[in-house]
């Protein structure tokens, strides 16, 4: 290249390089700022205040929560962090932990296992952290539950129905117990699917079943339970297929399951792709309902193409409807959040308010010290309560003992809880 | 069951078509200064964000009702913001770097793949989920019936191809007839002979970008139309399957990317319903065409033995 006229104008040209490169880094500086000042527009209204009258001489105590606050889930993510952050602040304003302010700390994990891993990691690392809410997604319990086990940091989901993370790996035949530390008060697939099930085929009255799922933890699993239930009851399953949990173009899958006439399609995974894939239904010929577990149950669903008529179960029993979630609704209100609290809602407040009940048992009015978290995962195990989605208690797994599901339908353009189906599946 | 094998063709051409689409950017610009442009992707899901702003806070009500004012509307908005981004990215990250060694600009498109899809993440109200693209240009679905059932084929569906196909048959005439065309294969040959002869490279190169991104934000607003939801993932899903379809029909030229996008569709539809392992394997069966075929035909369908340059 010596000697190229290119190289003499690029001489020439150095020192509008040197200036465009202050210019550039100064934009990025710029842009850095912005993104800054966007996620700080994201914290959550109303945390702070209100704890002014307690006594805080001992310090502060950190709630983690690791969940998908962006991303595809988000819309179920930030519903719980607005609904533990609800729970923290009352605790600040009733002096529930006494001698200490509690700080609550959401992280990010886009509902991706990896993102998790550092957030719990980054959790963990904290030695004021008395436990975390989360996750979402079983896929992501299954990287953050031996990070926090580790640290003996107590770990309640609101919302992991995988069974392997109480039963370990086999559940049905030899359930172990996997973790001290990991609680949940969400049921598991064991029973959500079979639970789906028996709606599908003996009240909705559908015989033909064609199954998909995700390929995720989650997903993979419950279409798995769901199948072998509808299969004992006298359905059919005719296929059992896979998408991508990034896919958009279902065609090829719906085209492939056209031809065996199903009357209903059961999907295993979350509603970013279930309300597409309802919608492609209608579209390529197949106007049948498509049923699913807790991870379809969001508003977003509809606003995807879920269509009238499409099913799904959710843990618990629907929160509208329970005398004892009356009071957290009503607060959340007050509390003027952006987002909905969505499915988790009442699910996430309480597992908060367990842990919380929790530090402050373990605490009475000694100091915190590395020992006390082992103190707080007892007093978990021991809890026997009213919350504000049901009685929570825990067995000799960590899993809940309200095993309690509904069934919803979408009506118009949300879904609405159906009458007389809240109830549990034995056996 | 010739009901479901038209169905799947039918599936298929509609995928490629877009994925073809898609590819003539990456297949121009490395055509032109061998640059792999990972961030073309993300020019794509620029172009159906940038429509979908300018319909939802833009357009007044009765236009957004009436599919034939809003989808020319939509389509130039996609375009715009596509062919400004584009340009602004040659300018500020691939121009300065016009002499670099050649993994430079390459780590670059990465970077810039990644600062787009967080720039729209972070600051397009509501882009942390997906959002419903509009569908009221449009809507419905042609039924033909055939024999033993049906093959459904979206009215979007058709627009799509036919948009495509338009598009890459007018690309390929000016390139081939126009003066400006002329030009651009005398850069992609010889950038200092070039010069020479009085061409300015670096405005055939910003056309470049340009023109690949008038595909890009069309094929944007078009595939926002068809699936009638967008979210920030699409430019990279596609935007792989595009990069692969360039190479499967020859990088750096034109029909091979339409060829390659097509056939890129067809495998995914036909391979998810013929071949075992069913749609879990659809993708695995892309690239197991796309290894044999590079095993006896390294430039893949249509492309060029590889020169060597001066």
């Amino acid at each position: 290249m010596i000697g190229h006229p290119r190289e003499t104008r690029y001489g020439k040209d150095y020192s509008m390089t040197r200036r465009r490169t202050i210019v550039t880094a100064a934009i990025l500086a710029g842009a850095l700022g912005l993104t800054a000042c966007g996620t700080n527009r994201e914290e959550a209204p109303g945390s702070g205040g209100g704890a002014a009258s307690c006594d805080t001489s001992k310090g502060t105590l950190t709630i983690g929560m690791v969940a998908p606050l962006s991303g595809g889930l988000s819309e179920l993510g930030l519903g719980m962090r607005n609904s533990a952050d609800l729970a923290v602040d009352q605790a600040n304003a009733k002096c529930t932990v006494p001698g200490y302010k509690l700080v609550f700390q959401a992280e990010d994990d886009q509902a991706n296992p990896q993102i998790a891993g550092q957030a719990a990691t980054k959790l963990a690392s904290d030695a004021n952290v008395i436990g975390v809410v989360g996750t979402l997604n079983t896929s992501t319990s299954q990287v953050v539950q031996p990070t926090f086990a580790a640290k003996k940091i107590v770990q309640i989901s609101p919302a992991n129905t995988g069974p392997g993370l109480t039963l370990g790996a086999d559940p049905i035949n030899a359930p172990k117990r996997v973790v001290d530390s990991y609680f949940r008060v969400a049921t598991t697939d064991l029973i959500q699917g079979p639970f789906a099930a028996n709606y599908l085929v003996q009240k909705a009255g559908k015989k033909n079943i064609a199954v998909i799922d995700d390929g995720k933890s989650y997903g993979a699993g419950l279409a798995a339970e769901f199948a072998k239930q509808a299969t004992k009851l006298g359905a059919t399953v005719v296929a059992q297929e896979k998408v991508g949990e990034k896919d958009t173009d279902f065609a090829g899958v719906i085209t492939k399951i056209r031809g065996l006439n199903p009357d209903a399609v059961y999907y295993g995974g979350e509603y970013p792709v279930a309300g597409p894939l309802s919608k492609q239904l209608k579209e390529n010929g197949l106007d049948i309902p498509v049923m699913g577990g807790d991870g379809i149950v969001d508003a977003k669903f509809v606003s995807l193409g879920g269509k009238p008529g499409d099913l799904a179960t959710n843990v618990g029993a629907p929160a509208e409807k329970l005398p004892s979630a009356t009071q957290f609704i009503a607060d959340y209100k007050a509390g003027n959040y952006a987002e909905g609290y969505s499915a988790y809602g009442a699910f996430t407040y309480d597992a908060t308010n367990v842990i919380i009940q929790a530090t402050a048992k373990a605490l009475g009015s000694g100091a915190y010290s590395d020992a006390t978290r082992a103190e707080i995962v007892k007093a978990v195990q021991a809890t026997n309560t009213q919350g504000a989605g049901g009685p929570i208690a825990f067995d000799q797994y960590g899993d809940t003992t309200n095993k309690v599901l509904t069934v919803y339908e979408v009506k118009t353009d949300k879904f609405e809880p159906v009458e007389g189906t809240t109830g549990s599946f034995e056996g | 069951m010739l009901s479901t094998l038209l169905s799947q063709i039918v599936n298929g051409l509609v995928l490629g078509s877009l994925i073809g689409l898609i590819a003539l950017g990456y297949t121009m610009v490395y055509g032109i200064i061998q640059l792999i442009n990972f961030a073309h992707g993300e020019v794509f899901m620029v172009g159906a964000y940038g429509a979908l702003a300018m319909f939802t806070y833009l357009l007044p009500t009765f236009i957004q009702q009436q599919w034939y004012f809003a989808l020319p509307l939509l389509l130039i908005a996609g375009a715009v913001v596509s062919v400004g981004v584009a340009v602004a990215m040659e300018r500020f990250a691939y121009r300065p770097l016009r002499n670099a060694p050649k993994l430079a600009p390459l780590i670059t498109s990465l970077g810039v793949s990644i600062a787009l899809q967080e720039v729209i993440r972070v600051f397009y109200p509501g882009a942390t989920a997906a959002i419903p693209f509009p569908n009221i240009f449009i809507p419905g679905t042609w039924t033909i019936s055939v024999g033993d059932g049906v093959v459904p084929i979206k009215y979007s569906g058709i627009l799509l191809v036919v948009v495509a196909l338009v598009l890459a048959y007018a690309l390929n005439m000016f390139v081939e007839r126009s003066r400006m065309g002329r030009a651009m294969r005398a850069t992609s040959q010889d950038r200092d002979v070039a010069r020479l002869m009085g061409i300015n490279p670096d405005r055939v190169i910003v056309l470049t970008f340009a023109l690949g991104a008038l595909l890009a934000g069309i094929g944007g607003v078009l595939y926002g139309g068809f699936y009638t939801n967008i979210n920030i993932d699409i430019g990279f899903q596609n935007g792989i399957f595009a990069f692969t379809a360039a190479v499967l029909g020859g990088i750096g030229n034109i029909r091979g990317a339409v060829v390659g996008g097509l056939a890129i569709g067809l495998i995914k539809s036909l391979a998810g319903q013929y071949m075992p392992g069913g749609s879990a394997y659809d993708y695995v069966w892309i690239f197991v065409v796309l290894i044999v075929v590079l095993v006896f035909r390294p430039q893949g369908f249509f492309g060029e033995t590889e020169r060597v340059r001066a």
